[in-house]
């Protein structure tokens, strides 16, 4: 297997008018890599959901807003999409413990947020999180070749150097 | 890239009918015209997702909003008209559990 990746970048203001921007970019991407409908729609979710948490939480209301970064690695038989943001990190072992469905939740248990991390988990292949300096997010999805005709026109990989 | 809300009231009925995403951008829109809808004792809330073609958790969050505020005044909320993908979120978070969602085939419940 070639591990060449053709690699793409966008840097946005961690605003809500530039979460659609940035899903509309990366189903650009995955339906050019040939990835079947549904699958697409789970990454733009994904997607959209790290996004958003920056948006939401990277940056303090009173400071400037600040600049999300995606990164996103194409490879042979998977997309890895990075979110970074440089505002303050959380902690992600309190927030992982809490993180599933509303299964058995009275209606005033529930919150209004909270469900997006639990959603890129269940809608990626695989999810990194880390907290060190601000808070990265790296999620894969894997390529089911043998499921989906292959596109013609796909982007192939790059020249290796 | 945007949100249409289409709002008809026969007496205490209130129909909503979504078009377009609920997202980031999209939801304090959404929240603005459903929550004071919710809001008031008696009311019948009925929203329409038959044209919503993305929703993520920032829309389920105002739905979950406004779900607890329908309780909180007594008044009701009843979703309808979803499409697959949308239905496929509701049922991962486990949110088709607490709300009163109407099955029927997407945008042909009318």
């Amino acid at each position: 297997m070639r591990t060449a990746s053709d690699y793409i970048e966008m840097k946005v203001p961690a605003k809500p008018d530039y979460v659609g921007v940035v899903r509309l970019t990366i189903s650009g991407l995955a339906n050019r890599m040939g990835f079947a409908f549904d699958e697409i729609e789970d990454i733009k979710i994904a997607v959209s959901e790290a996004v958003t948490n920056v948006v939401n939480h990277a940056y303090s209301d009173t400071e400037e807003k600040g600049q999300v970064r995606i990164g996103c690695n194409i490879f042979d038989d998977r997309m890895e999409i990075t979110v970074v943001d440089q505002g303050k990190s959380f902690d992600v072992e309190s927030i992982s413990k809490n993180l599933g469905p509303v299964d058995g939740k009275s209606v005033d248990q529930l919150h209004e947020g909270g469900l997006g991390l639990f959603l890129i988990d269940t809608l990626m292949d695989k999810v990194e999180i880390s907290s060190e300096a601000g808070v990265v997010v790296m999620m894969t999805k894997y390529l089911h070749r043998d499921e989906v005709e292959e596109h013609v026109d796909r982007i192939s990989p790059a020249p290796s150097q | 890239m945007n949100l249409q809300i289409n709002q008809e009231q026969i007496n205490e009925t209130y129909e909503l009918n979504l078009t377009g995403e609920v997202d980031a951008y999209t939801a304090p829109k959404l929240k603005e015209v459903m929550l004071p809808l919710t809001e008031k004792e008696g009311n019948i809330v009925i929203v329409n997702l038959s044209g919503i073609e993305y929703m993520d958790s920032t829309g389920l969050g105002i739905f979950v909003g406004a779900l607890k505020s329908s309780k909180a005044n007594n008044s009701s909320l009843k979703l309808r008209g979803m499409t697959e993908r949308v239905k496929r979120i509701f049922e991962i978070t486990g949110l088709t559990e607490v709300m009163d969602i109407e099955s029927g085939v997407k945008g042909e419940a009318l």
